[in-house]
This record gives structure tokens, C-alpha cells and sequence, in this order.
């Protein structure tokens, strides 16, 4: 175990930063876009609800396997089309497809939970601010979108850590990120349960890294909810 | 509609495969998690320990790389062990077995916390009042406590088990013949793969659909003795 580890602990870093990357960029567009998905479901406009009531249904009803085959296998069916539309060359490559599934996938359960965050903000601020004359827009920025991020950190950074594993897929349309550095390590060295142990334990390092820091982050966000303790010093109780 | 070019008979086959080792494997789960959570609540330190790591392992690995460790690993280790002590041994696991296995283990750890919630959400005059009737510990669990106990876990576990069944795709990985696996056949046989993987993607979401509205239905079964107590 111990030369195992010698021989391959470059590949498996350079996996890491791979899963790093990849959960960093799905995470980023997937909560950009998530956020008009969000107003969207909290609309009264049926033609506004129901499309991204659809989506968000669609991308947490079936599995992300089979979202990143339908994607990446899929529009090979349609390769005449976008050839035409020059976006061939990105629907071949594995990079491309992995990052806009894994993004369109966090996007539909990242909106649920801003939508729920939006929905906890209380009526009586969203009415002091109306009654101050902001505009809707004024509202959404000043508001509602400060109150619902800090109420959807938890539940987000939860979110982010599904994503951190949900990342080890794209193994399966040949990325090389830990998961796929395993495998090939594994069956060309004969040697699996050295090879996936280890991938285990990066995962696991880099989990619960992720989550100690959501904490410090958690601690700062609230912390005016805190009570003061004797020395002044203001704390989040775990 | 959606021509399956006569693979139809194909994605069914793989569609009874599919719920059947959801179903076998949410049982299991169910009763890995029941047993983790007594031990979780229990007094034994030890056990509590044993099952804080367990939770612990299953939150931070990927379910494909638990998956890989089970179907790759586990036979190699053991292979490797008897070697070292001098046996000859080859070990082997069927995907079947070694699908389940996998997400039993993972979603046992699901179905620990919910039960755990569920457990605390029994209010503490509830064991009061079972004490004072002269029930013995057994007793009050059986008649006052479980009961109550799977009415608050029936929200959690709906859940897991909707997880569960998306989980399960991930065991076409190791060549079981389940729905996600027949569709990736039926696929490059036709050269069709966005029909197919879009009519595997259909049937999930049926079987999300159907289990939303059984989940409803089983939670007014299970509140109505309660006054408003919609879960």
C-alpha cells in the first residue's frame, strides 16, 4: 500500500484538481442559473411556473447518469444539426458535456433551495420595503436576495458537497478526474482495492475539508444572531 | 411517441430489474437504518462509534466509488488476504449482489438519520406516560414509541427512497441488465442513444411520479388518527 501510494500519488493529485475544477465551474453555472429558475417557480404566470417546473422536475426525477448519456451519447442523434450550428465541436468533447450536465443538474436542486429561501424571507420586510417606495427590482437586490442567500448557505453548501461526488461520473465519459485516475490505475496495475481505497480517502479529505470551511463561512454569516459572550466576542453556537 | 424500434420488450425487462433491486435494497436499508439508529441512541459508546464512522465513510465517498470498492475490491482484498496466509482463493461477486450490497450499505446510512430525527421527534411525555403506565421498556417501544417513530420517519424515508431508485442506474456500471443498462444496448444497437436514454429518463421520472403520490397517500394513512396532523 505504502509504494502504491509512492508510485501514484501525482496522478491522484492531478485527479483531485480535476474534481476540483469540475465541481467549481458545475457549481458556479449551476447557481447563476439557478436563480431566474427560482423566480420562476415563484411566479404567478403559468407560462413563467410551468417550463421551469419542468425543468427542475425533469433534472431531480432521473438519474445523473443518465442526463450525462443523454447529453453526451445522445446528441451524436442530432450531430448533422449541430454541425450545422457549428456546436459539434463541443458536444464531442467529453469536458464540454460533463460540465453542462453536471451545471443544468445542480442548477434544478439549487433552485429549490433558493426558492425555499426566498419564500422564508418575512412578508412584513419584503411590505417595509414596498412601502419605502422600492422599485421590484430594488427589493429583489436589497432585500430579498441578502436575507434568502444567508438563509440557503446551509442547505447550499450541502448542495456543493453532493456536487464534489456527483463529480465522480464524468469518469464514466473517460474524464481523468479521481474516480477515473483510480480505474485506470486499477486495471493496469492490477491492483483495485488499492486504487479505489485511496480514491475513498481523497474524496473523503476533500468532503470534509469543504464542509470545515462552509462552517467558518456559516459562523461569520450569522453571526449577528449570535449573543454576545462576557469578553464581547460573538459566537454561533454549533 | 417515441419509436423504440422493437427494444421495447428490452427496457421492460430492465425496468422489473431495476424496481426489484430498489426494492430489495430499500428493505435492507430500512433495516441497516433501524438497527444503526438504536445504536446511534443507544448507551454503548462503541457502537455508537462504529456507527458515527459508518455514517461518516458513506457521507463522504461517491456511491460509484463504494460501488467499484464492492465489485472490484472486495474480491481482490480477500484474494490478497488468502494469498498472504497461504490459501489459494479466487473470489468473485455478481453484480446483482454486489448492487445491492452497495446501496443497502449507502442508503442504511440515509435511513439512520431519518429514523434518528424521527426518534427525537417523539415528544418526551409520550415516554413519560408509557413509564407511568407500568410498561416495561420493551413494551412502551413497541406499542407507544415505534409506531409513532415511522409515522414522522415516512416523509424522510419517501425520500430516500426516490435517491434510492435514481442510485440504483449507477449499478449498469458493472454490467447488471437493469433499465439504464438495456437502454445503453438498445442504443448502440440502434444508433439511436438520445432516444433511448431519454425513454430510460421517461420511465424514472414515471416511477419518481408514481412514488410522490404513493408517498402522499401513505402519509394521510399513517396521520389519520391525528387531528391536523397532515406530516
Amino acid at each position: 500500500m505504502v509504494s502504491f501510494l509512492s508510485d501514484h500519488l501525482d496522478a491522484f493529485v492531478a485527479g483531485a484538481l480535476i474534481t476540483l475544477q469540475y465541481t467549481a465551474l458545475s457549481c458556479l453555472f449551476g447557481a447563476v442559473l439557478a436563480l431566474p429558475i427560482a423566480l420562476m417557480r415563484l411566479s404567478p404566470k403559468t407560462a413563467v411556473f410551468w417550463p421551469a417546473t419542468v425543468y427542475v422536475l425533469f433534472f431531480r426525477g432521473t438519474p445523473l447518469l443518465a442526463q450525462i448519456f443523454l447529453i453526451y451519447y445522445g446528441s451524436g442523434q442530432f450531430r448533422h444539426a449541430l454541425e450545422a450550428m457549428g456546436l459539434w465541436q463541443f458536444f464531442r468533447e467529453p469536458w464540454f458535456c460533463a460540465v453542462l450536465t453536471l451545471s443544468l443538474n445542480t442548477a434544478a436542486y439549487s433552485s429549490e433551495i433558493f426558492r425555499g429561501a426566498l419564500q422564508a424571507v418575512p412578508r412584513g420586510e419584503v411590505e417595509a420595503a414596498m412601502a419605502l417606495g422600492m422599485s421590484a427590482l430594488q427589493r429583489l437586490r436589497f432585500i430579498l436576495f441578502p436575507r434568502a442567500l444567508a438563509a440557503a448557505w446551509p442547505a447550499y453548501t450541502n448542495e456543493v458537497v453532493y456536487q464534489l461526488q456527483a463529480t465522480s461520473l464524468v469518469s464514466i465519459i473517460t474524464v481523468m478526474d479521481i474516480t477515473g485516475v483510480a480505474r485506470v490505475i486499477a486495471s493496469r496495475n492490477f491492483a483495485f482495492y488499492e486504487a479505489f481505497l485511496t480514491a475513498a480517502a481523497f474524496y473523503l479529505a476533500i468532503v470534509y475539508l469543504v464542509v470545515l470551511l462552509a462552517k467558518r463561512v456559516e459562523g461569520r454569516l450569522y453571526a449577528h444572531l449570535a449573543a454576545a459572550d462576557s469578553a464581547g466576542n460573538r459566537r454561533v453556537r454549533p | 411517441m417515441l419509436d423504440l424500434q422493437g427494444y421495447g420488450w428490452l427496457l421492460w425487462d430492465g425496468v422489473q430489474l431495476t424496481v426489484m433491486v430498489s426494492v430489495i435494497s430499500m428493505a435492507g436499508a430500512i433495516v441497516v437504518g433501524f438497527l444503526a439508529a438504536l445504536a446511534k441512541l443507544g448507551r454503548s459508546r462503541g457502537r455508537f462509534l462504529v456507527v458515527e464512522a459508518y455514517t461518516t465513510i458513506v457521507r463522504g465517498v461517491p456511491e460509484l466509488v463504494l460501488l467499484l470498492l464492492v465489485y472490484y475490491g472486495f474480491p481482490t482484498l480477500v484474494q490478497d488476504g488468502a494469498a498472504a496466509l497461504g490459501y489459494e482463493l479466487v473470489v468473485s461477486i455478481n453484480p446483482f449482489a454486489a448492487g445491492i450490497a452497495t446501496i443497502t450499505f449507502i442508503y442504511g446510512a440515509f435511513a439512520c438519520e431519518v429514523f434518528r430525527g424521527a426518534y427525537l421527534n417523539v415528544p418526551a411525555g409520550q415516554h413519560e406516560a408509557a413509564a407511568v403506565l407500568g410498561l416495561s421498556r420493551v413494551a412502551a417501544l413497541r406499542l407507544i414509541i415505534l409506531p409513532q417513530v415511522f409515522r414522522y420517519a415516512l416523509p424522510g424515508l419517501g425520500n430516500v427512497w426516490m435517491v434510492l431508485v435514481k442510485a440504483t442506474a449507477l449499478i449498469s456500471i458493472v454490467q447488471l441488465p437493469e433499465l439504464m443498462r438495456n437502454a445503453d444496448v438498445a442504443a448502440r444497437a440502434t444508433r439511436m442513444p438520445f432516444t433511448f436514454f431519454f425513454a430510460a429518463c421517461l420511465v424514472y421520472l414515471a416511477i419518481t411520479l408514481a412514488s410522490m403520490w404513493a408517498q402522499a397517500r401513505a402519509e394521510g394513512w399513517a396521520s389519520r388518527g391525528v387531528v391536523g396532523g397532515r406530516l
